[in-house]
């Protein structure tokens, strides 16, 4: 029997996800310490890919003749990754354990905080985790030289915004059809190659035209494609591209996550 | 005899636990490789090659390889020795029952290091396969990179039961992670050499086990180790594994004795 | 058929998950200011009931309205005029005491300064008071329960939910959250509760009915149903194990009514003494006799042939 029978309401304008945002907050600062070491991330990266690795590759094509140091091609791309992870990490991991072990959303569900509610307000919260990072990850590419334009770091972190407002509600929409702890694995699992095949080490320009083409299509290289044309400078139309693509991306995840999570909280 | 029995117990523990999850952990010890040596080995290593005509004039695929299978290895020994050791000690309470039937906390350690042993063999194993598979480590001598592997792993594992035996929760480990596993990871001579590095970090760096066990292990595959050389890149990571072995043991006990 | 009056109404209210019937065309009402009790065994409705007056649980068919809405529409309306406290602990782990009441507190849409006044008036209320910084995996079971239930007022509710609140909690705990209950029945609360506690459902309601296998078997208030479906007294008989199949057709013309239960027999009569004194006249020598008076427990008996505790 379908769940959407004509007792049921139809989806809810999530007004209440601010109250997700408070408790996740509320329930952090007693883990700051947490959020705080995940700005070591960053300056770890970039100097063992970047700097490291770029003792090895002096200069990069990206196109249209422009070359740079390979610490600047890189470091976009360990940015648009580091949004992606933290986004994928809490609304899979995180909102798994809430889901399944700590019963947090029963509890929510019995207020006027709907379903809609818990799930936009848990992809807020992730966006919110991910955007800190991402500013901390500017500061220090500011410091080490590898933004090329004035303004290419605020919209760097804009633009981290986008792609974690897009995994996020891909990972919440995820997450809601996995039944055990094994399942988030296979997510890791395909972040894998995701990480290692999108253009984040090497121009795309390397691979055969039909594989170009495939990559083209997947988010990571997207967000990867849009944080570095915004940080070397090499703005174009295709910009654009990559910002809809995302957009769309953070929307059906939402709609999914929304309808899925109140078939199974509303039983 | 009975030294054995108790031992043998904790082990067939694990794989009973293991039997449910081996085909995905299989897949991965086999994909995982494949995608890295393909992305860094072989993308990432067209461009050293072309720019620096690679490591030391060794190419880079050749290079990275080997250090991959240590880490490896290390990574598969600070997850098994984290959370499932945890688990045991704090929520299914395994190491409780277990210790009141004849096996002693030595059998556990003894154990629980064996059963990593096994993981990390096929972990390596898989690795060596797949780097073989790339044209990379045709020599018989090549096949030691398996146990200098996993002696690099075991270098880690003991030390992280220790640490594992005095939490009473995971959020150690998410430390650990970040500070220690992923920094040697990333710097600790894998992906590039380290004489790349800035001298405090290269003295840093050599003082853990990882660089001397991605040395040795790339040593052999590539045939340009001496005998000598090689047998101090082995003693480092020994000697944090037994170092490592006696504290855990020490708190292991401290922590389940009444 | 409504009553302007009732908090609750429900007609025909059935509950499926797919072959399983839950619950099984009920009818009732709960009147404003009342304590209104669901009782019976475990996996008799109780709880898919509940659910579904919390609006969190679709109604399959049949009419259900809280406050004269509907849950399927007025969903939110609704539940922030409630206060639930579910059969499960389902406090947030990684918040304080006094941080759960806050929180939930502003899932209501209370200011902070509000949520803040109100939680330290409740943590007064339930006792809570020092071990308001506390993590809650630090409390004991009783503790918790007292959080749950002063989380469940944040709201100042009109309706209280209770799914057997006071199953697991040592006798000491009971009695201080029945203490707490019937004061907020005397500040006006209307209560519905769960419960498979005979004296639980005596002690708190003013009403209840008795479910059992999804349906409803009984109604009305703890004495009503003593009356209507016991006698006054109950004379229970222990025999030697092999003797009390001889019994049988013995004693039948001692009492109102006879119950064979695998370790005593139950006379059910108007006079427990008079009923010793005839089963000696009998020249029989039961191991133990026990007058007692009826309980909702001898209800349940009579009206399904089973105990509610099994």
């Amino acid at each position: 029997m379908s769940v959407l029978t004509r007792r049921t309401a139809p989806l809810r304008v999530p007004t209440r996800s601010i109250h997700m945002v408070e408790r996740n907050v509320m329930a952090y600062r007693h883990n700051w310490i947490i959020i705080l070491s995940g700005f070591f991330e960053p300056v770890l990266y970039l100097l063992g890919i970047g700097f490291g690795l770029g003792s090895l590759v002096p200069a990069v094509s990206t196109g249209g003749g422009h070359t740079v140091s390979y610490a600047m091609f890189v470091a976009p791309a360990l940015m648009a990754t580091s949004a992606m992870n933290g986004a994928v990490y809490e609304s899979t991991s995180n909102f798994f354990y809430k889901l399944r072990y700590a019963k947090t959303f029963e509890a929510v569900i019995q207020t006027p905080v709907g379903v809609e509610d818990a799930a936009m307000g848990e992809v807020i919260w992730a966006v919110i985790r991910g955007c800190l990072y991402s500013i901390g990850f500017v500061v220090i590419m500011e410091a080490l030289g590898l933004i090329a334009s004035p303004w290419g770091g605020v919209l760097s972190v804009l633009a981290a915004l986008l792609i974690g407002f897009a995994f996020a509600a891909l990972g919440t929409a995820i997450t809601t059809f996995m039944r055990q702890w094994q399942d988030h694995e296979i997510i890791q699992l395909a972040l894998q190659p995701m990480f290692l095949f999108s253009a984040t080490f090497f121009p795309i320009t390397i691979y055969p035209p039909l594989l170009q083409a495939f990559v083209a299509i997947t988010p990571l290289y997207r967000s990867i494609h849009l944080i570095r044309g915004l940080t070397t400078g090499q703005v174009d139309a295709s910009l654009l591209v990559d910002v809809l693509y995302l957009v769309l991306l953070g929307l059906v995840g939402v709609v999914v996550a929304s309808l899925r999570l109140r078939r199974r909280l509303l039983k | 005899m009975a030294l054995m029995a108790g031992t043998l117990h904790v082990v067939e523990y694990n794989v009973l636990v293991f039997r449910r999850i081996w085909r995905g952990s299989i897949a991965v010890s086999f994909f995982t490789p494949l995608f890295f040596l393909a992305a860094m080995g072989v993308g990432l290593g067209g461009l050293v090659n072309r720019s620096s005509g690679g490591v030391n004039g060794v190419p880079y695929l050749d290079f990275l390889a080997p250090g991959l299978i240590a880490a490896a290895c290390v990574q598969t020994a600070a997850i098994e020795a984290m959370y499932p050791i945890l688990a045991r000690i704090m929520w299914d309470k395994t190491y409780e029952a277990a210790l009141a039937t004849p096996v002693t906390i030595s059998d556990l350690i003894r154990g629980e290091v064996v059963w990593i042993t096994i993981r990390m063999f096929i972990v390596a194993a898989m690795f060596w396969l797949v780097m073989y598979l790339f044209g990379v480590g045709h020599s018989l001598a090549s096949l030691l990179a398996i146990p200098a592997s996993i002696l690099t792993g075991l270098a880690f594992a003991t030390p992280i039961i220790a640490f594992t035996a005095t939490r009473r929760n995971d959020n150690g480990f998410a430390a650990i992670n970040r500070f220690v596993i992923i920094p040697l990871y990333l710097l600790g001579g894998t992906f590039f050499p380290i004489a790349k590095l800035p001298l405090a970090l290269q003295v840093l760096a050599w003082a853990t086990p990882l660089a001397h066990g991605v040395a040795l292990a790339r040593g052999v595959v590539l045939g340009n180790v001496s005998a000598s050389d090689a047998a101090l890149h082995a003693a480092v990571p020994l000697a944090y594994f037994a170092a490592g072995l006696i504290i855990a043991r020490a708190l292991l006990m401290k922590r389940l004795a009444k | 058929m409504s009553d302007s009056n009732s908090l609750i109404l429900a007609r025909q209210l059935t509950k499926r998950f797919g072959d399983l019937t839950a619950v099984d065309t009920i009818d009732f009402e709960v009147a404003k200011g009342e304590a209104f009790g669901f009782l019976g065994p475990n996996g008799a409705g109780k709880t898919s009931t509940m659910r579904m007056i919390g609006g969190v649980s679709p109604v399959t068919s049949g009419l259900l309205t809280i406050f004269g809405l509907d849950p399927a529409r007025h969903g939110p309306t609704i539940r922030a005029r409630l206060g639930v406290v579910p059969q499960a602990d389902t406090l947030d782990l990684e918040l304080t005491v006094r941080e759960n009441l806050m929180i939930y507190s502003r899932y209501f849409d209370l200011s902070w300064r509000e949520g803040a006044r109100r939680a330290d008036e409740l943590l007064e209320f339930v006792q809570l008071k020092e071990r308001s910084k506390d993590k809650v995996d630090e409390l004991s079971g009783g503790m918790k329960r007292r959080l749950t239930i002063a989380r469940a007022l944040i709201n100042s509710p009109e309706l209280l939910l209770l799914d057997e609140p006071t199953t697991g909690l040592d006798p000491q705990a009971r009695h201080l959250v029945w203490d707490r209950l019937y004061r907020l029945k005397q500040r006006g609360v209307t209560l519905v509760l769960t419960t498979h506690y005979m004296d639980e459902a005596e002690q708190l309601c003013d009403r209840l009915v008795v479910m059992d296998k999804a349906r409803i078997a009984a109604e009305g208030s703890p004495r009503e149903l003593i009356d209507r479906y016991s006698t006054r007294e109950v004379l229970e008989l222990r025999f030697p194990i092999d003797e009390q199949p001889a019994l049988d057709g013995n004693l039948n013309d001692l009492a109102e009514r006879i119950e064979v239960l695998p370790d005593r027999v139950l006379l059910y009569t108007g006079d427990g003494d008079e009923a010793i004194a005839a089963v000696h006249r009998r020249g029989l020598r039961p191991e133990t006799a026990l007058v007692r008076r009826s309980t909702l427990e001898d209800v349940f008996l009579r009206l399904t042939g089973r105990s509610l505790i099994d």
